[in-house]
């Protein structure tokens, strides 16, 4: 691990094994029911990879889990904590979910880095203002990550001067700093050239192979197959099928499935 | 030459206190109208309705009435007020300093164009970058200071500019309620020396002297603001 073991003890108190549990999650907006009711598990050091057809609910399935959006009802476990809520699913206790949203690291599509600060600036923003880690200790950290996604020699340039694939890697490097117990990746490579997939799949396997617990809605059917532990195949806001890797791309049960996994070039 | 010598009979020295004046009500109006024109701004995009209408009523009055107009509704309706009330408290009638005066009655002013500047310049911040900073568990407060503001600023600066100039220029206006800002300075010196060319010229390169170091200033400012965007005029790609 690239980083500090105390962060590490930090950062993450849980002791269940089981690093994030979603309970029967439904989301609507407005008459549109998007997310019918959606369970899953990830234990420590699973990778749960997410696939579907587009608008089939996966970024509102992870951004419910952050509560980027709001869930119109169920329950969301970080580490055997439950993330409290009132009867129509807004957070009911704010400092509790920004405490557990600190454990959950999401990569975004478009990256999201914030444009006005340099990389180093980005990687150490959290952990200085909300973990209230000393300043030296993070930057010292965030040398280290930043190394590790081979942008140790970029750490003073800003975001919008670097290549998708640098801006990518840069924004896991910011996800790493939090050490979280978690990982959200929302199709982290669906907005890049094909030339700059590599790079970050790359990092990523990099994660999976070391331990980190992730759920990853992709594209890339390949790669889920090899590093993903489980693959949820989400269909209209539920689970229609899902298994192990194997199973679900060697040998898909549901017709949809199969038509997916068809239409996706399988 | 000599009438505008630092030292009477020489009347440089009134000038350069109207001046003074005039920046310090400019300064203090500025920074009223931005601390307004954030809340205003807020206030407008994630406030409820009633607070949405109230400000909307503010910016629409206040952009709507002239100047001049307002002025001498907010000095007099505002010094009346103030007065009122420090009778209803037993106080006696209280002497308000033509600067505070003026700060607040531009300041008000100010805080409707700011309202209108900022509100535009946060719209334009990517969603990405607040949305980035609530997930990494960030309050709304630290999510405002840390990154909409910064992120904001390189749309807000040129407006902000604006704001500023118009802000030094309509210390002008308080010459009307008899406050010695630089252009009543003027006229006074003007009116007793009879030299009115030489002191609305003077006092015109003055103006002109704030605007220019203003450009400059503020040109520093956005571009420090825009550090993290690369220069549209040197083609800088990817
Ligand atoms: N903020 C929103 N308001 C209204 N509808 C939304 C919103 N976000 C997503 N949706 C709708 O929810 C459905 C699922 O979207 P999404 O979760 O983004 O799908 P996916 O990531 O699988 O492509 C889509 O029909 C989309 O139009
Ligand atoms: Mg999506």
């Amino acid at each position: 691990m690239g980083l500090d073991d105390n962060l590490a003890q930090e950062v993450g108190q849980n002791t269940a094994n089981d690093a994030i549990t979603v309970t029967d999650l439904h989301k609507s907006f407005g008459t549109l029911e998007v997310l019918k009711g959606v369970s899953l598990t990830a234990r420590k050091g699973d990778v749960v990879a997410i696939i579907g057809g587009s608008g089939s609910g996966k970024s509102t399935l992870l951004r419910c889990i952050n509560f980027l959006e709001t869930p119109s009802s169920g329950k969301i476990t970080v580490g055997g904590e439950d993330i409290e809520m009132r009867a129509d699913g807004s957070p009911a206790n704010r400092r509790q979910l920004e405490r557990i949203r600190t454990r959950l690291a999401m990569v975004f599509q478009g990256f999201n880095l914030w444009t006005h600060r340099t990389l180093l600036e980005n990687v150490i923003e959290v952990p200085v203002y909300v973990l209230k880690i000393p300043r030296a200790e993070a930057i010292r950290n965030a040398k280290v990550l930043l190394d590790r996604v081979g942008l140790g020699d970029k750490a003073d340039t800003f975001p919008s001067f670097l290549s998708g694939g640098q801006q990518q890697r840069a924004a896991i490097a910011r996800a790493l700093a939090v050490d979280p117990s978690v990982m959200l990746f929302d199709e982290p490579t669906s907005a890049l050239d094909p030339e700059l997939v590599g790079e970050v799949l790359t990092v990523i396997r990099d994660l999976a192979a070391e331990g980190r617990t992730m759920l990853l809605v992709t594209h890339e059917m390949k790669f889920a197959r090899e590093v993903a532990s489980h693959i949820i195949y989400l269909y209209e806001g539920l689970i229609e099928e899902q298994g192990p890797p194997d199973e679900v791309f060697g040998n898909p049960k549901s017709p949809r499935l199969q038509q997916f996994l068809k239409t996706v070039g399988w | 030459m000599e009438l505008l010598s630092l030292s009477p009979p020489g009347w440089g020295g009134n000038l350069l206190r109207g001046l003074v004046n005039s920046l310090q009500i400019a300064f203090g109006a500025f920074g009223l109208g931005l601390v307004i024109g954030l809340f205003g701004a807020y206030g407008k995009l994630y406030g409820g309705v009633v607070i949405r209408d109230l400000l909307g009523i503010y910016t629409t009055v206040i952009r709507a009435v002239p100047e001049l107009v307002l002025i001498l509704i907010l000095y007099y309706v505002g010094t009346d007020l103030i007065n009122k009330a420090a009778e209803a408290m037993g106080y006696g009638r209280v002497e308000i300093s033509g600067v505070v005066a003026g700060i607040w009655v531009l300041g008000i002013v100010q805080g409707a164009y700011s309202t209108e500047v900022l509100r535009g310049a946060i719209q334009a911040v990517p969603k990405g970058q607040m949305e980035a900073a609530r997930a990494y568990g960030m309050p709304a407060l630290l999510v405002m200071r840390r990154v909409t503001i910064p992120a904001m600023m390189s749309f807000a600066v040129p407006g902000l500019a604006n704001l500023w100039l118009i802000a030094t220029k309509d210390t002008a206006l308080l010459a009307i309620v008899g406050f010695s800002e630089l252009t009543l300075e003027t006229k006074q010196a003007a009116a007793s020396t009879r030299a009115y060319f030489t002191f609305f010229l003077a006092a015109g390169a003055l103006y002109l002297i704030v605007t220019l170091l203003s450009g400059v200033v503020f040109g520093r400012i956005e571009k420090w603001a825009r550090r993290g965007q690369p220069s549209l005029r040197a083609g800088q790609s990817r």
